[in-house]
């Protein structure tokens, strides 16, 4: 391989890479302030696009999007209140059968609405044929788009987890929620905060990766799959480790297909969390002693 | 309390998913007289793929045999009796196929089945239909399904392997002979990529590489890296699903600017829509419906291509696909064959099928015989292109 491939199939790789961290981090908020994989963050990122196009035909394309996103951040609160509010006492695995649940309702829910027609947003720079070189690799100027507000979520949650008074608040529901109640902090908004801040993400990336990927309204759960792999494989909670683990499975698929058949890309995934779940279920960055604390 | 409501609510829940209706649309003919005896409505059932991957296909299929029934309901029916369409979405899923299949096989008893949409739930219940005796007039175009033959189960688009030969011929015209193929991990697919991976040959093309992806990829810039990367003179692409615009564009993206042909399941303007001037350049042979307007008066297909083309976009107002011609292929052969019998039989009414000559179509004129069980051959295909985001025939550069 030469140096322009290996750059090609690098960008390939972390464009993909970055939208399965970014499903990651959204599992990670709602899993770390109530011990819940939410199944649903892949529809969130497909309601998000849905929305953002059908809008974008009234309003200016940055309008559409920034209405989507407030919209799907209110439907992941909405169903926070509605669903697992109620459901309080409810061991985990029920919370997790009923995320399960409410990802089909959405997903039939967006079948009436729109339609199983493919759509997409518009490139937000360019059309489907241009294309900028960057080390002697061709991609699309909606790739740098990806990369870039994946790199400003992540940024921007990092700040927020550590220099906002809520963000911190948060972060001390999910380390220790009787302790964090004593201190008075409204756990139960922070949960309903962390579906809403999920839900926001999810929407988010679902509109910057629409020109790329296309909308189609059953998209979201092979990528709530493959987001939840990489929740896992770096280690549930950790959001940091879940960006990496995204960009290094990413990779592993792009580099898969530049060697092997592409028909076993999709094998790459599924082999990794089997080795995972069997040599290090606690993921590659947990600490030990965070997941001997952790018995949810 | 709490106990109670729960109760009541679950009695309620199971009253309503039992008690829900199981297609999307149910066509009933109005209730018949009792003095009609002889009036009985034929049950034809249809198979669709409305949504799910194949939705493009599906979609056009449904509403196109909507529209014949009711016409031909309208005009009074087949010697006076009216059609009932039972229409069934398979999510263009075999597995689901299957079970509809069954469904209407013993439950409705009907005489024929339309569709379904896609090869691979085709090829799953083929062996269902042949073995329940009901006519399978399927809307897919894997040669499989009528090679070997099964005396039930007979098809109306034209054969991927005429597909593959008429590609083939015009790259020989334009020069190549070097081409990457990539395809989808559905039945359309691999039986695409066997076809022209056995004919490559016979036409002085060589396969430099040939990959697989899966049908529900959302991105082909790795695959086609690799591809880029054995350096082939053009790029063929043998998928139904909306990744066939996914190769379009990835392609210009990475800067692989080589021709691309398709194959004949592009024949939906929406493909042509999602890939944006990436698209523009696309060759692939198709039925000549898209292109309807500008066939010469003396072209024997032109009447009823108008005529279908016209309908479809008046009542539905979007473009009409060569897809929802197969369906209406499929139901005006049906119906042709019930009137050469003269009854609802269903033997005698699939005898009369392999009879029929020169029925003109949306997708050909057929002609069919007990060995052919589809009736057209290549010339059903035309060579059309895109320019400006609309379809055009396919212009040899000299």
């Amino acid at each position: 391989m030469n140096f322009p491939q290996i750059v090609q199939y690098s960008l390939s790789g972390i464009t993909v890479g970055s939208i399965y961290a970014i499903t990651a981090i959204g599992f990670n908020i709602v899993y770390c302030t109530t011990g819940v994989i939410n199944f649903a963050q892949g529809e969130f990122l497909v309601v998000g696009a849905m929305t953002a196009i059908s809008l974008s035909r009234v309003v200016p394309l940055p309008v559409a999007i920034a209405l989507a996103v407030l919209l799907t951040t209110a439907l992941g609160g909405l169903i926070e209140l509605v669903f697992i509010r109620r459901a309080r006492d409810a061991s985990v695995l029920r919370l997790i059968v009923i995320t399960i649940g409410l990802s089909i309702v959405i997903r039939e829910a967006m079948l009436h609405i729109w339609d199983e027609t493919v759509r997409s947003l518009p490139y937000f720079t360019g059309t489907t044929v241009s294309t900028i070189t960057i080390l002697g690799a061709h991609i699309s100027p909606q790739i740098l788009w990806v990369l870039g507000v994946s790199a400003v979520i992540v940024t921007a949650l990092t700040l927020f987890f550590r220099f906002t008074t809520v963000g911190r608040a948060m972060r001390a529901c999910s380390d220790d929620r009787m302790a964090a109640r004593l201190c008075g902090i409204n756990d139960r908004w922070m949960v309903t905060l962390s579906f809403m801040l999920s839900a926001g993400i999810g929407a988010l990336a679902g509109c910057v990766i629409s020109p790329v990927t296309q909308t189609q309204y059953d998209m979201g759960a092979p990528l709530a799959i493959k987001g939840f792999t990489v929740a896992i494989l770096g280690g549930l909670g950790n959001s940091m480790a879940a960006v990496v683990a995204g960009l290094f499975l990413g990779l592993l698929e792009a580099f898969t297909v530049s060697q092997f058949a592409a028909a076993y890309k999709e094998v790459v995934a599924i082999v990794v969390l089997l080795l995972i779940l069997v040599f290090r279920p606690s993921g590659l960055f947990a600490r030990r002693d965070v997941s001997a604390l952790r018995t949810a | 309390m709490g106990k109670r409501l729960a109760v009541v609510l679950s009695i309620l829940i199971v009253g309503l998913v039992l008690g829900a209706p199981q297609s999307p649309k149910r066509e009933k003919s109005p209730k018949q007289k009792a003095k009609q005896a002889a009036a009985t409505p034929i049950k034809v059932g249809a198979i669709f793929a409305v949504t799910g991957g194949a939705s493009n296909l599906g979609a056009p299929e449904q509403k196109t045999a909507m529209m014949f029934v009711e016409k031909l309901n309208s005009a009074g029916g087949i010697n006076g009796q009216k059609i009932t369409l039972i229409v069934k979405d398979s999510g263009s899923k075999p597995e689901n196929a299957i079970s509809l299949t069954k469904q209407l096989i013993d439950e409705e008893k009907v005489l024929a089945i339309i569709g379904p949409s896609t090869s691979g739930e085709t090829m799953a219940i083929k062996n269902i239909c042949q073995e329940g005796k009901t006519i399978l007039l399927s809307c897919a175009a894997a040669e499989d399904i009528v090679n070997p033959i099964a005396s039930w189960v007979l098809k109306t688009p034209q054969k991927d392997s005429d597909a593959v030969r008429r590609i083939y011929q015009t790259m020989k015209d334009m020069g190549i002979t070097k081409i990457g193929v990539v395809t989808s991990n559905d039945g359309f697919g691999v039986a695409g990529g066997a076809q022209l991976a056995k004919l490559a040959g016979e036409h002085g093309i060589t396969i430099a590489i040939s990959e697989v992806y899966d049908k529900q990829a959302t991105d082909l810039t790795d695959v086609l890296t690799k591809i880029k990367g054995q350096d082939v003179k053009a790029v063929v692409n043998w998928s139904i699903v909306p990744a066939q615009s996914l190769v379009a564009k990835n392609m210009k993206q990475i800067g692989l600017d080589v021709p691309l042909f398709q194959s004949h399941g592009f024949g939906n303007i929406k493909y042509v829509q999602a890939g944006g001037e990436a698209a523009n350049g696309t060759i692939f042979p198709c039925g000549r419906l898209l292109v309807a307007e500008s066939l010469p008066g003396s072209n024997p297909q032109k009447k009823v291509l108008m005529s279908y083309k016209q309908d479809y976009e008046k009542r539905y107002k979007e473009d009409a696909s060569t897809f929802g011609g197969h369906a209406y292929d499929a139901l005006l052969i049906l119906t042709e064959a019930i009137k050469k019998a003269g009854s609802a039989d269903p033997a005698k009414v699939r005898d009369a099928i392999e009879n029929l000559k020169g029925v003109v179509g949306t997708g050909g004129i057929f002609s069919f015989s007990p060995q052919d069980h589809n009736g057209l051959n290549q010339d059903a295909f035309e060579m059309l292109t895109v320019k400006n985001g609309k379809f055009a025939i396919y212009e040899k550069k000299k």
